[in-house]
């Protein structure tokens, strides 16, 4: 920066606040404070909830951490970007067929193929876009890198072009769409509406066993653990700043130099690989993945836990995830129709009079303990409804 | 400071027109390096336009150069890049980040994507001297959101400087400003001004006399005069039109000072 | 090239369906920018009505006349009460609409079930419509495929006379495009809001009944219609009826012939990237509504 002279206009401002805390938020405490509070959920997912849960229960949450892991992608995607994706499914898709494509042919050994292809295909042979899955090397990168390419494909298309809002919206959810339909259609290779299921082993370990479940179980809540971090890390850093900017103001970011359209593709990116890592786990920890899991409807609940817990968090769309998952086993076993409604009704509440989630009325708390505390609101301020000029050249 | 090259701003013959409508029509002007030009006319003279299609918010043809580099039909950020920054008649600051936030973010675009990836650690060194210049030290930390109606339009013009900004395009700055907050915006225009070439939109006359080094007058997408005050102000095409009635009843939008 | 034909047409009436149910979605998302994603609900309200009529009304033919007026206002009620509930309190908040409305549609799916059961029910046709009519060159068309396309065709010269010459016309347009000045101007605009919503969400209970024509009727029949009215919509591009006009018969044709050339399921993906190239081109839609405040 130049050389300045004394501030002129700090003569006309009033007098500056001594009270604020200057910088205070990057400093050390919050940084001890989260590595407690990974200390703390590390213990409660590797220590407690194996010693207090049944082999049953715990095999439940394994699956509600992977929904966890979805959710927490969406909460940087949408929550941090302002990204609606309503197609999250199709990233938790192709990552978990990628992976069960690998389980099926190591299930069928060398050689092999499996079982619903003779019965619905009439194959002879495997079909060539199988082949390569046989291969972990291939398949396991695959079912992160999948994902994140098409995120990328689309991404980089309607995000360059300006396509957002309610636009993308509708376009990821046409996705989703478009994608089970396609799965469905192709019965012989995909296996169709049943998806692919019965899937027994796990890299040469017995799924069927208790102990590899509970082995499964660990990678996942380790994996959830680690994809926490690198949210935090990345919410917090200058990139994390820079895509709340974007998410408030595109048109204002673009005006600074900066090209908004890689600000969210690098979100929504992350957030795919997020989502097919998620689908990757999902497919050991409950032995099928189909069409039935990946569509418009899953999708849209992906995002209804990210909603309860507080979007714009990080902690938020993991317990809000995990919160919703466990209410709708619980409920929807003994009382279908009720929980339709409910989840109906959720959405409702939650969205229309608490959008910042349960986490807004936490950090409401907090901050009348903790006084005038300025730190970031967690969600975002209702919309102006006249945004900036340039904004309305939209 | 990546250079510190002072470069003059030069338009030529740009025509904006829209479904039809021709909002600027055959606009050329130069604003010498290190000038303070202020642009006025009647609503609907077509003054955002014209900053508009230099920003690359809008398309237009002619031809607009920022010293030897021409500025139509690149992409807004590139624009950006090139050392030109704006403001907009609402603040169009971001109200869920504090004031350090928003102004580092200004000052980055350059960055690379390793940058990017980690934390802030304190306050950059061109942040903490835009602060200064703009003078909300004091502030830092608060959500920007929160500042007054003043302060916001510092911040703006504070992210300006820190973007390295090197043209500065400014929309209606002291437009609900009070009279000492017109003053220290006016004087720190002044002291930008010296490495930085300023163009000021503006309906508020007296602080047009107070200020401007020169004045561009637009009439219907046209440029009806040119000069310094007393020159535009002497013109009779200009108070034909424009200033026909008191100078101090010109369309003052904020209705504070009459 | 008689089945080429066939397809062609089955993709207009599609294409004409997919027009009633997007009317409604570019009118309300026009000018309110809402998302309103409980308007499958509303096709499905149209379905069910005409299913209800049929129990106490015994003539096919009459109980279909007599469905047209009443799911108009079966569902144009439906969708007034939304509006007056819920939506009118987010309308700064486009985003949040589509997700409050998507658990509005949760909830009256589940009602139809609770009410209707969850299987698919059929109703029966007018005999007038279940055979085909002769047209030039030995073809032949559907004559539900043909009372569809003409209802469509219908609303459709309705909705553009009633926009252009009736006063409440010039209203909704008013509003469209510059809200707050006509706000200003004395436009009652919460009133036209809602009046509005009436008429859109009465589009697609005729929708509804239309569809009573082509295959059985169930509680979830919406979901998947809706997206693709929406996708009319984007492509379509805002505040200008023709735009859904024609993308939404473009859309129709496109999906036949792919399907007819590949498979339904390859016809649905040809669709979706035929979309995303499109939006390359024009990211507003066909035609977009250009406003310019002057402020």
């Amino acid at each position: 920066m130049t050389a300045v002279t004394p501030a002129p206009p700090s003569t006309a401002g009033a007098p500056a606040p001594a009270d604020i805390a200057p910088g205070s938020r990057s400093g050390g405490r919050s940084r001890l404070r989260a590595a407690a509070g990974f200390a703390f959920g590390a213990a409660l997912l590797f220590a407690v909830a194996p010693l207090a849960l049944s082999d049953f229960r715990l095999a439940l949450l394994a699956k509600y951490l992977c929904v966890a892991m979805v959710a927490v992608g969406i909460g940087i995607a949408w929550g941090r970007g302002g990204m609606l994706t309503l197609g999250q499914g199709v990233f938790f898709g192709l990552g978990g067929y990628a992976m069960a494509m690998h389980l099926k042919l190591a299930d069928a050994g060398p050689g092999g193929m499996p079982d619903f292809m003779q019965l619905y295909g009439q194959l002879d042979e495997l079909p060539v876009w199988w082949r390569p899955f046989a291969s972990p090397w291939f398949a396991l990168p695959a079912t992160v890198l999948l994902p994140m390419a098409v995120a990328f494909g689309l991404g980089s298309l309607v995000f360059r072009r300006r396509v957002r809002g309610a636009y993308f919206a509708i376009l990821s959810q046409a996705l989703a769409a478009a994608m089970v339909i396609l799965l469905i259609g192709q019965q012989g290779t995909t296996g169709g509406t049943n998806g692919l299921t019965d899937i027994q082993g796990f890299f040469g370990y017995d799924l069927d066993d208790p102990v590899n479940q509970r082995m499964v179980y660990f990678i996942i809540a380790g994996v959830l653990l680690a994809l926490l971090a690198l949210a935090r890390q990345l919410i917090h850093s200058r990139y994390g700043e820079l895509l709340v900017a974007v998410r408030d103001s595109e048109e204002r970011v673009r005006f600074l130099g900066y090209d908004p359209a890689s600000v969210k593709l690098v979100a929504y990116v992350v957030a795919a690989g997020m989502a097919g890592l998620a689908g990757a786990l999902f497919v050991p920890a409950v032995g099928i993945i189909s069409p039935a899991l990946i569509g418009i409807v899953p999708s849209i609940e992906f995002v209804i836990g990210v909603a309860v817990g507080g979007r714009a968090t990080l902690l938020g769309p993991v317990l809000g995830a995990v919160a919703v998952a466990w209410a709708r086993t619980a409920l929807s076993e003994r009382f279908p129709g009720t929980w339709t409604y409910l989840q109906g009704l959720l959405f409702v509440v939650v969205v229309a009079f608490l959008p910042g989630g349960l986490a807004s009325l936490w950090a409401l708390a907090r901050r009348r303990d903790a006084g005038p505390e300025q730190s970031r609101r967690g969600w975002p301020a209702p919309a102006r409804r006249r945004a900036s000029r340039a904004e309305a050249h939209r | 400071m990546s250079d510190d090259r002072l470069d003059g701003l030069s338009v030529r013959d740009v025509r904006v027109s829209f479904d039809g409508f021709t909002a600027v029509d055959g606009v050329s002007l130069e604003v010498p390096a290190g000038d303070i030009r202020f642009l006025i006319g009647p609503n609907g003279a077509g003054k955002t336009t014209l900053v508009d299609a230099i920003t690359g918010l809008v398309r237009a043809t002619g031809s607009v150069c920022f010293g030897d580099q021409e500025l139509l039909g690149r992409p807004v950020h590139r624009i950006s890049r090139l050392g030109i920054g704006r403001t907009f008649q609402t603040s169009t600051i971001f109200e869920e980040l504090s004031v350090v936030q928003n102004l580092d973010i200004a000052a980055g675009a350059r960055r690379s994507w390793a940058t990017l990836a980690r934390r802030r650690r304190g306050i950059p060194d061109e942040v903490a001297a835009a602060l200064e210049t703009v003078g909300l030290t004091g502030r830092a930390d608060q959500l920007a959101g929160t500042l007054a109606h003043g302060q916001k339009q510092w911040l703006e013009i504070g992210m300006l400087l820190v973007q390295d900004a090197r043209l500065l395009l400014l929309d209606e700055p002291v437009a609900g400003m009070s009279h000492e907050e017109r003053d220290a915006t006016g004087a720190l225009l002044e002291t930008v001004s010296r490495d930085r070439t300023v163009v000021v939109i503006e309906h508020d006359m007296d602080f047009l006399r107070r200020f401007a080094r020169s004045v561009t007058v637009l009439h219907a997408g046209k440029v009806l005069s040119e000069g310094t005050v007393a020159q535009v102000q002497a013109d009779p095409r200009v108070q034909e039109v424009y200033l026909g009635h008191p100078v101090d009843a010109g369309p003052v939008p904020s209705g504070l000072e009459a | 090239m008689t089945v080429l034909f066939g397809q062609l047409f089955t993709g207009i009436s599609i294409g004409a369906v997919l027009l009633l149910i997007a009317l409604g979605l570019a009118l309300t998302f026009g000018q309110m920018n809402v998302i309103n994603m409980a308007h499958g609900e509303f096709i499905m309200a149209g379905a069910y009505t005409t299913y209800v009529l049929q129990q106490s009304i015994t003539g096919a033919g009459l109980s279909l006349l007599v469905a047209l007026p009443v799911a108009f206002v079966v569902a144009g009620t439906m969708g007034v009460l939304l509006e007056i509930l819920l939506i009118r309190r987010l309308y700064a908040r486009p985003l949040d609409t589509l997700l409050v409305t998507w658990g509005v549609s949760l909830m009256l799916q589940q009602l139809a079930r609770d009410v209707f059961g969850s299987p698919n029910v059929q109703t029966r046709a007018p005999e007038l419509l279940t055979g085909n009519v002769a047209v030039p060159g030995g073809l032949t068309v559907a004559n539900n495929r043909l009372f569809i396309l003409a209802l469509a065709l219908a609303a459709v010269a309705a909705l553009t006379l009633a926009l252009r010459f009736t006063p409440l016309g010039r209203r909704i347009r008013a509003v469209v495009q510059n809200r707050d000045l006509a706000a200003v101007s004395g436009v009652p605009t919460a009133r036209v809001d809602r009046t509005t919503f009436f008429l859109g969400s009465g589009l697609a209970g005729l929708a509804g009944v239309a569809l009573t024509l082509l295959g059985p009727i169930g509680p979830t029949m919406g979901t998947n219609l809706i997206i693709d009215a929406f996708l009319v919509v984007v492509v379509g591009g805002i505040g200008q009826l023709k735009g859904s006009v024609i993308v939404a018969f473009a859309l129709g044709v496109l999906q036949a012939t792919g399907e007819y050339l590949t498979t339904l399921s390859v016809a649905k993906v040809i669709v979706f990237v035929a979309i995303v190239a499109f939006l390359q081109w024009r990211p507003q839609g066909l035609f977009t509504l250009r406003t310019r405040s002057l402020a």
